[in-house]
């Protein structure tokens, strides 16, 4: 009996493969290198341009002349060579994939640590260094060791104001930062069939920060009425009874909100304990938290108010804000004081729109709290929408309340 | 493959973010990455990696992708890396640029001497010396070449 990696990649756990790639995609960060490397190799032009994806969202639109010229020789390229583009404001390369693009059963590799959120379709998604992406762009296909799998089991459901973050946060903290290395994560059991397809991307999203390879749920009624939105009838994975390495069983009914405390990303603790804690900017979007029902749920807890600190709200694409702008949850973000950047990673990575001081504390609904990750001498917490809404209305750590629900 | 080089300890879940933080990202000029190598660990460490040999702890190079950070290392004169683990992705751009890394469990004090003997398999340092967990043939061929792009090179007809 097999998982669904083995299954994907067609061998067992520990075997080397050569495969094709059914889609592969670079963002204009990592795009650079990859093209410095592809020209170095000297190819005459991609394998399979249709397969190939260039998608911007790391610094948009662009900060300088160095950054703008940089994105201008990418750009020249994906249009010169047939390739799949899209130009700032498009939104956040794995959202971007993630809006009919991928479907269950493909092998997905992107230059960017988080491809794994692809895994939510019941894709074997990963994510590649810039060398081997050209590689790839020369050859359509790559090598890989197909990973042992850890098991996670859910049962139950979650209830408001838990949310899909909370419990990525938990696993990522019982799993530990490598907890997971050189493995794929499997979420099974009665508990992923409540979960929503955007839950499951914000899980699989964050399986890397365990170390994990990619993060797989099997596709279901969920991922088939998704998907069907975009056009693609495709059918559920049904689950092989396989036996995991190592499982972890959790009752999504018992997780409360929690936050990820700097530097590390594996430091859950509930939002309980660290209530009141003082913060000087609130940030919600990236390819974690920047989707239209987290925007949707943060308007329903701000709706009517004002927030008590500057936050920014960006939205994980172009198709997220304009869901936004037509159903009313954008003037109810923006009615509530907050500002809205354009689609795409934001500060995230500190580079660019919302970086923060020396000194200063951010609550984020992002992926890393790494030291100086969104600025130098600054930090950051990482929490869920529902709590970056509350604690941006107090403007200290707050737990989300109950009676918020809608 | 014969490697030498004065140890560097350093502690565990190293990430890439501190290797080149992100700010230094957007250009292809890599006496950048190289000037600002570490900066936010220790702005003093990158003039040392000239010759010498990073002991790490667990899951190094952990974090994002961004292949720069193999490239700083290699390109500030890093002879290898060697730590009981890695981050999968690093451990991979890292072969891909033929910067060596090396899984094992290394004691060692900052300054010694540390050999790294990949055909042997063998890591020793302060006369003591422990066996390191071999390359898979195809990363062991394309470290040997130099790195991916080399390897790619040689092999077009």
């Amino acid at each position: 009996m097999r998982t669904l990696s083995e299954r994907i990649l067609g061998a067992a756990a520990g075997d080397y493969v050569d495969v094709q790639v059914d889609r592969a995609y670079v963002h204009d960060g990592t795009g650079v290198l990859t093209l410095e490397a592809w020209k170095e190799m000297g190819c005459p032009g991609p394998a399979f341009p249709e397969r190939l994806y260039i998608l911007f969202d790391h610094i948009v639109p662009a900060n300088n002349s160095t950054t703008a010229f940089l994105q201008k020789e990418l750009r020249d390229f994906a249009r010169s060579h047939g390739i799949h583009f899209s130009d700032i404001g498009g939104g956040v390369c794995h959202q971007l994939m993630g809006e009919g693009e991928v479907i269950p059963g493909e092998v997905v590799v992107g230059a960017d640590s988080h491809t794994c959120t692809l895994g939510a379709f019941g894709a074997f998604a990963t994510g590649v260094g810039a060398t081997d992406m050209a590689a790839i762009w020369a050859s359509g296909s790559t090598w890989f060791r197909v990973p042992e799998t850890i098991g996670i089991r859910l049962s139950g459901t979650l209830s408001y104001p838990v949310e899909a973050k909370d419990l990525a946060l938990t696993v990522i903290s019982q799993l530990g930062m490598e907890g997971a290395s050189y493995q794929a994560l499997e979420y099974v059991g009665d508990g992923t069939k409540s979960l929503s397809m955007e839950g499951r991307l914000t899980i699989s999203n964050l399986s890397t920060e365990a170390g994990a390879k990619t993060g797989l749920f099997y596709a279901d009624d969920v991922t088939c009425q998704y998907l069907l939105q975009f056009g693609h009838p495709v059918e559920s994975q049904v689950p092989e009874d396989c036996s995991y390495g190592k499982e972890l069983t959790i009752d999504l009914s018992d997780l409360v909100p929690v936050v990820a405390v700097p530097p590390r990303v594996d430091s859950a603790r509930p939002v309980e304990s660290l209530e009141g804690l003082p913060l000087d900017q609130v940030f919600v979007g990236t390819c974690t938290n920047g989707r239209f029902e987290d925007l949707q749920r943060f308007a329903s807890i701000v709706r009517g108010k004002k927030v008590n600190v500057r936050t920014i709200v960006i939205p994980s694409s172009a198709e997220v804000l304009r869901k936004a702008a037509d159903t009313g949850v954008l003037s109810t973000i923006i009615a509530s004081g907050c500002t809205i950047g354009t689609p795409g990673c934001g500060p995230c990575l500190g580079a660019h729109m919302g970086v923060i001081g020396e000194g200063e504390v951010c609550l984020s609904t992002a992926n890393r709290n790494f030291t100086n990750r969104m600025g130098i001498g600054g930090s950051v917490y990482l929490a869920s929408v529902a709590t970056a809404a509350a604690s941006a209305l107090t403007g200290v750590l707050t737990v989300p309340e109950v009676h918020h629900a809608h | 493959m014969h490697i030498e080089g004065k140890a560097i300890c350093l502690g565990p879940d190293i990430d890439t973010d501190v290797i080149i933080a992100g700010r230094y990202l957007r250009t292809k000029d890599r006496t950048v990455w190289v000037e600002h190598v570490f900066e936010d660990l220790d702005p003093a460490l990158g003039a040392r990696l000239k010759g010498s040999v990073i002991v790490a702890g667990r899951n190094f190079g952990c974090g994002s992708s961004r292949e720069q950070a193999a490239v700083a290392l290699k390109e500030a004169g890093l002879q290898a890396v060697v730590a009981p683990s890695f981050s999968r992705i690093f451990f991979r751009n890292a072969i891909n640029v033929g910067l060596p890394v090396v899984e094992g469990e290394c004691q060692c004090a900052e300054g010694d001497e540390v050999i790294i003997d990949l055909d042997k398999g063998v890591v020793s340092c302060g006369g003591s010396s422990a066996p390191i967990r071999p390359l898979s043939a195809r990363m062991k061929e394309i470290l040997l070449a130099g790195g991916l792009v080399p390897l790619w090179r040689s092999k077009k007809p």
